[in-house]
């Protein structure tokens, strides 16, 4: 089995604050990403992917199909976009990382099958990084 | 315990399969199917598993790990274009799949089983966003 791990970035804003909280509860909870113009970031989103070789093309994954998947299902909806105004998932979810890779993962399996037809190859692993200092991983 | 060690090299393929046409070809594997062939760096990281031994504190020599590297991997490879000069390139697609493929394949010998140190994972860096991970066994028909 190989283990193919492709690397995607974009770039967006948001804003941290649930209306089940008050105001000064979602200052407490997020701190400086609950400021109420937001703030953006440059998100590096790897996706990981797993399959056999296929012994005619010598490949595990079309990795230029799964770069349309992953354009269509995400980037094109989160790149260079406030992800609480623009992106539907986030009019009623935080857009905490934790919620973007989740939404980033039920995006790419909505599309899978259409994409990736048989069994091979299976998304393994998403991770998401916000900024250097932190990551978020999501196994499937 | 777990220990790794990176290498790179340079070298040039092309992604193409005899049997097909230019345009199959190129709808399968995109721009890596120019007929001339183009080039990465690649980085190669090998990880090996096992316990320090107890005189020396270590899992395996480093130093020795670099020379098998090298004398397998990069010397055979670095600054080659790989489908004309590394064999088995002239009848498999040097896809990065297969490369890592290869590359385990040329490592394990060096690692038997229940001697010491085995070798855990290859991953093969083809371009900063992109790197596969073998670790043996099935899945990998060239």
């Amino acid at each position: 089995m190989i283990h193919v791990t492709r690397r995607y970035r974009f770039s967006a804003s948001h804003r941290l604050h649930s209306s089940r909280f008050s105001d000064a509860e979602n200052i407490e909870l997020y701190g400086k990403c609950n400021n109420p113009f937001g703030h953006g970031h440059d998100y590096m989103l790897d996706i990981g992917v797993e399959g056999p070789i296929d012994p005619t093309t010598g490949l595990a994954v079309n990795v230029e199909k799964l770069d349309r998947l992953v354009q269509e299902s995400v980037l094109m909806d989160f790149d260079h976009r406030n992800l609480n105004e623009d992106v539907h998932e986030f009019a009623s979810a935080v857009p905490t990382s934790e919620n973007i890779v989740a939404a980033i993962e039920q995006r790419l399996r909505r599309r899978w099958r259409s994409v990736f037809a048989g069994d091979w190859p299976r998304l393994k692993e998403l991770r998401l990084q916000e900024t250097k200092r932190n990551r978020f991983e999501l196994r499937t | 315990m777990l220990i790794t060690r990176r290498a790179e090299f340079s070298a040039s393929h092309v992604c193409a399969r005899p049997e097909l046409s230019s345009e199959e070809n190129r709808a399968l594997y995109g721009n890596a199917a120019n007929p001339k062939g183009h080039g990465h760096n690649y980085t190669l990281e090998v990880t090996l598993s096992g316990d320090p031994d107890p005189a020396t504190g270590m899992i395996f020599d480093l130093k020795k790990l670099k020379e098998i590297i090298h004398r397998a991997v990069v010397d055979p490879m670095d600054h080659r274009f790989l489908n004309y000069e590394v064999l088995p390139f002239d009848r498999v697609v040097p896809t990065a799949e297969n490369l890592a493929v290869e590359i385990w394949n040329r490592l394990s010998p060096h690692f038997p089983n229940g001697q010491g140190a085995r070798l855990h994972n290859v991953r093969l860096y083809e371009t900063e966003d992109l790197y596969v991970d073998y670790r043996g066994g099935a899945g990998a028909s060239q």
